[in-house]
């Protein structure tokens, strides 16, 4: 049994046994629910197909939310991509587009799947889906690799938080990032160790973000902090897999998330009193929308 | 908690603990009532209250008492919904900072005028902790089957409930003992890693000074 208290643990554990992180969460997930690792698989893979049925909704669709607050960047996005315009390459501008895809749908009330949460729901599809066209890898592989950011993302919601009522956006969107970024890594063939080194690059680069969302919504700058986070999850990746390492180990990184999560004021953390959803601009938004 | 809880649930946005939660804690509601209220009266708290409109809660709530999953592209629509089935709905906005920021305070009256009040906090990514039934404090999270066992209470209580699950095979992962005071209202909360059936809560309700049983099935 594992006991989800540590990263380091399931890093050590997936060493020892010569597996890989995704390997050894499936088998004791199988174990404590008492159910086959083939119906686990089943069911994330159901997972997997509600995200890519999000991100191609997202990126066809261009309609705006209720609130009008968002919506039709991703379309933006793609159209970039097709006219030829990538800054950072392809790997990453369609990244920033599935992310924008999935989170636009999330906001127009539509389906998608909590990863960890709604609000940063674009962020692991949208990178595990990108590497997955990008270099060929099978469906297998990706729903494999989502088990890895489950097991990752356990130890996070058990040691510190996932709610950005109780953490801030670093405990959203960050989450997301440091799980996608030790995913992408299993996925492009790292070792464990790799993987918890870019949990904790990702996580580090996010320590403090505050959930200040305008109006209350999940969009302003929800949206866009997918499309970053995602941004942040492939940079940790790629740190990692060239052998960088985090100077502070993964665990004790989570626990300083918690602790800079306790010491957030409620105004920052997604009560829409403070931060971005307290400036002129969205005060008036926000006046407009509940009129 | 599992990998199912931080990989999913798959759910209607925007928000997995002021939606896909807030469905939960409304579909717990409708589950202590034993069925759709006639009348509901939702107080909320914290984050919940301040920002409400914005993520739909009040919508996945009463989508929730009307029986809805997390992923039900109908919760959208859930007010008219209600309205047309003929349950009354009213939110209230509570400042009490005493509870956790995403309480919701459920008070449900059902058509013979039977009041359950049920409350419970959204902790993240859509899942959620029931911390009040009734007038006993409580704390489950609905992701077993679970049992609410009222009772008067006396000795030989939890002996004689306990033995009727091992009876069935059925391995308790949870409980806990609630009492208003010494010999008055009580409530056992057991949670099962076995499915309980409805027979099983008749021979539960037929031992002596037990109340009404009350089945939750895992909610999704």
């Amino acid at each position: 049994m594992i006991s989800y208290d540590f990263v380091q643990e399931l890093a050590d554990k997936a060493t020892k046994k010569g597996k890989c992180i995704s390997a050894l969460v499936l088998a004791d997930q199988a174990l404590q629910m008492e159910r086959s690792q083939q119906d686990l698989i089943e069911e994330m893979n159901k997972s997997l197909q509600v995200m890519a049925e999000a991100a191609s909704k997202g990126l066809n669709s261009g309609s705006k939310s209720a609130s009008g607050l968002s919506g039709g960047d991703a379309l933006k996005m793609k159209q970039a991509i097709h006219a030829g315009q990538s800054l950072g390459g392809m790997v990453l501008s369609e990244t920033l587009a599935k992310a924008l895809a999935i989170a636009e749908v999330n906001a127009c009330m539509g389906r998608i799947v909590a990863a960890p949460t709604a609000g940063s729901c674009g962020i692991i599809p949208a990178v595990l889906l990108t590497l997955k066209e990008a270099y060929d890898l099978t469906e297998a592989q990706v729903v494999m690799s989502l088990f890895t950011a489950a097991g990752l993302g356990m130890v996070i919601a058990k040691k510190a938080s996932i709610s950005g009522a109780e953490g801030g956006c670093q405990a959203e969107c960050g989450s997301a990032a440091a799980m996608a970024a030790a995913a992408a890594v299993e996925l492009m063939g790292g070792t464990p160790q790799m993987s918890a080194h870019a949990c904790a690059i990702a996580l580090k680069s996010v320590l403090g973000l505050v959930c200040d969302p305008v109006a209350g919504l999940v969009e302003v700058p929800c949206v866009k902090r997918n499309a970053s986070g995602a941004a942040n999850a492939l940079i940790a990746a790629e740190m990692a897999l060239a052998g960088i390492e985090s100077v502070i180990p993964v665990d004790e990184v989570i626990a300083a998330m918690k602790a800079i999560g306790d010491a957030m004021p409620k105004t920052l953390k997604e009560t829409a009193e403070g931060g971005l959803a307290d400036t002129p601009t969205a005060k008036k938004m926000a006046r407009e929308i509940f009129r | 908690m599992n990998v199912f809880d931080i990989i999913g649930p798959i759910m209607v946005g925007p928000s997995s603990s002021h939606t896909a939660g807030a469905v939960r804690i409304g579909k717990i509601a409708r589950a202590v009532s034993g069925g759709q209220p006639a009348t509901v009266t939702i107080e909320l708290f914290g984050s919940f209250a301040q920002t409400y409109k914005g993520h739909g809660t009040d919508k996945a709530i009463i989508a929730g008492l009307l029986g809805m999953a997390p992923d039900d592209e109908r919760i959208k629509d859930s007010l008219a919904l209600a309205r047309e089935l003929g349950m009354a709905f009213k939110f209230k906005k509570s400042s009490n900072k005493a509870f956790h920021p995403n309480t919701a305070l459920i008070m449900a009256t059902d058509s013979q005028g039977k009041k359950t009040i049920v409350q419970g906090s959204s902790v993240g990514g859509g899942r959620i902790m029931v911390n009040r039934i009734n007038e006993i404090n409580v704390k489950f999270n609905g992701e077993y089957y679970t049992l609410l066992v009222p009772h008067h209470d006396t000795p030989g209580m939890i002996a004689a409930v306990t033995n009727l699950l091992a009876d069935q095979g059925i391995n308790i992962a949870e409980m806990n003992m609630y009492r208003s005071q010494r010999g008055g209202e009580a409530m056992m909360v057991i949670e099962t890693d076995q499915a309980v059936n409805e027979e099983l809560v008749s021979l539960i309700e037929a031992v002596n000074s037990v109340k009404k049983a009350v089945l939750i099935k895992p909610i999704y």
